[in-house]
């Protein structure tokens, strides 16, 4: 063996190249991750392809596909940004990544950062690929940029600080049983796949205020609706919901 | 500011898990370019210290000091100067390959090592591209050392670096860490392997029960209260009488446990003659004869009263 010098010479790099760096790893590593794959990527088409059959129930809605679209893209979203979030930051704390993590120059702030980023770009793809298969079962969007992108982002954040809050507080094997398992209660009974009046008003008025329906209205209100506003309330909605969790997740994280 | 002379200072360092203490007034001053060991058995509050000092985790009392830094309040400061190897296994992405994660630490550093060359000397080049949680346990140390060394900083910190190492990769790993001497890196280490603290420890300090029950070179705690004895291992329960009337007056024997003998008194060469001959005559093989030296297991084992599993 012949040594290098080893002698001393440390500095940290920039942040710019440490977020670089962060992010390829931290979406290099979802994209090798086969169950990441699949919740993130896969199911959100194949529910897709399989909530535009007319199966489960029926829809008052002359186009069934210009619901649906809208609805993958909140589920996308949760399915991001609470799902995998929880379940990849879960095992990074059971496997003392973030521990080690700590233990270089590596700022906090730049690994969440890197950690937000790596869900926006999934999000992405996601867009991209949900968008496209609409189209390609003719989808007629009615979008109106800003206030959908405004709603996304704000679900991102909403979601992203519940899932931190989850992942940070209860064990890994835990935190991927609770995540998936409200994944799916949010999926059904929380306005994403079946509209909300479908289980009666009572009903509607409580459920309504979680951030899975409050990001899908806003979502089919500004896509689904050719003249549909701003979605005042779902934007308020979201924005407690993220006033609420991402404080509650810096305060409760426990970093191993 | 003048540079602060010491590279870590700990002083009365206290920290309890509940109501058990696992540091206990410990003490110790890591100087500038050397290496420190500490060594005891598991328990001894080796891994808590060595936490602390690398940020992990708040003391209950005392202050520790690194570069004259607080660990907790200064550690954007410090983390750049810093490595550190955490015990047991990397502790990084488990699905990204070695080269991969090596990589990545090495872009946080402004001046890093070259990760494909680092990889080499820990000899792990033939596992650069096999996913983190597929390495050997071995083979997750030597990465988790490279993690450690890639960011070119002036201290590290080494929890149980050879553990789980096979025999070779523990002799590379030894004269890795002479290079760091050499080439000016503060090295402090934990182990419970007295050779590896022998072999590579400018300062030893035992620890027990979170206490520092001794410190000093490997040659200082061989050597003190060691003048005047000849060692040496035989079958156990030999008559000490016979050999006490053998040998010159004023030296004394006692079997210190089954089996290990200690002459204490003036060693000459007649007294080691006079030995081999008694052994001669009861017919007893002498082994490992050794003269004023201890080892540091002897050394360990009266300061405590307990064998380190070694």
């Amino acid at each position: 063996m012949t040594a290098p010098s080893f002698a001393p010479a440390p500095a940290a790099a920039p942040r710019s190249r440490m977020l670089a760096a962060q992010v390829a790893m931290e979406f290099k590593l979802l994209l090798r991750n086969g169950e990441q794959v699949g919740l993130t990527l896969v199911i959100p088409l194949l529910l897709l392809f399989f909530f535009n059959l007319p199966l489960l129930y029926k829809l008052n809605t002359p186009r069934r596909i210009d619901f649906v679209v809208p609805s993958m893209i909140a589920l996308a979203v949760m399915s991001a940004a609470f799902t995998g979030l929880a379940i990849g930051t879960g095992f990074e704390r059971k496997y003392s990544v973030l521990k080690r993590l700590g233990a270089t120059a590596l700022p906090r702030s730049v690994l969440i950062l890197g950690k937000t980023l790596s869900v926006l770009l999934l999000e992405l793809v996601q867009l991209v690929l949900i968008c496209g298969l609409g189209l390609a079962l003719a989808w007629h969007p009615q979008v109106n940029p800003v206030p959908a992108v405004l709603l996304v982002v704000l679900g991102t954040v909403a979601f992203g600080g519940l899932g931190l809050l989850v992942a940070g507080t209860l064990r890994a094997e835990i935190t991927l049983a609770a995540v998936n398992l409200i994944w799916l209660i949010l999926l059904f009974a929380g306005g994403i796949a079946i509209p909300l009046d479908k289980y009666g008003r009572t009903a509607n008025d409580i459920l309504q205020y979680l951030p899975s329906a409050a990001l899908s209205d806003g979502l089919h209100q500004v896509l689904q609706q050719s003249a549909g506003g701003w979605p005042i309330r779902d934007v308020v909605t979201l924005l407690v919901w993220a006033a609420v969790a991402l404080p509650a997740a810096a305060r409760w994280f426990r970093w191993e | 500011m003048p540079a602060p002379l010491h590279a870590v200072e700990v002083v009365d360092l206290v920290k309890a898990y509940g109501p058990r203490r696992a540091v206990d007034g410990l003490s110790l001053i890591v100087p500038t370019g050397s290496v420190l060991a500490l060594l005891g058995p598991n328990g001894a509050g080796k891994t808590t210290t060595v936490e602390i000092c690398e940020g992990f985790r708040r003391p209950d009392s005392g202050t520790v000091r690194v570069f004259g830094l607080d660990p907790v309040a200064d550690a954007g400061a410090l983390r750049p100067r810093v490595g550190v190897m955490l015990q047991d296994g990397v502790g990084g992405y488990t699905g990204a390959s070695a080269l991969e994660m090596l990589r990545l630490f090495a872009s946080y550093a402004a001046n890093p090592q070259d990760p494909d060359t680092l990889l080499g000397i820990v000899g792990l080049t033939e596992g650069r591209d096999t996913a983190v949680k597929r390495l050997s346990g071995g083979q997750q140390q030597r990465l988790s050392l490279a993690l450690a060394l890639v960011a070119r900083p002036e201290l590290v910190f080494l929890d149980e670096p050879t553990a789980g190492m096979d025999p070779q990769s523990r002799r590379g790993t030894w004269d890795l860490i002479r290079s760091l001497r050499h080439d000016g890196v503060t090295v402090v280490l934990t182990t419970h392997f007295l050779d590896e603290a022998e072999q590579l420890a400018d300062t030893v300090v035992v620890i027990d029960a979170g206490r520092v029950v001794a410190h000093g070179s490997p040659a200082e705690l061989t050597r003190a209260g060691a003048e005047g004895q000849l060692r040496f291992r035989a079958v156990p329960a030999l008559g000490i009488e016979s050999l006490v009337a053998a040998l010159p007056a004023g030296s004394q024997a006692r079997e210190d446990e089954p089996g290990r003998y200690v002459i204490t008194g003036d060693v000459t060469p007649q007294l080691l003659a006079l030995l081999t001959a008694w052994c001669a005559s009861q017919h007893v093989m002498a082994e490992d004869i050794t003269v004023g030296r201890r080892t540091l297991e002897d050394v360990f084992l009266e300061l405590t009263g307990r064998e380190l599993r070694a």
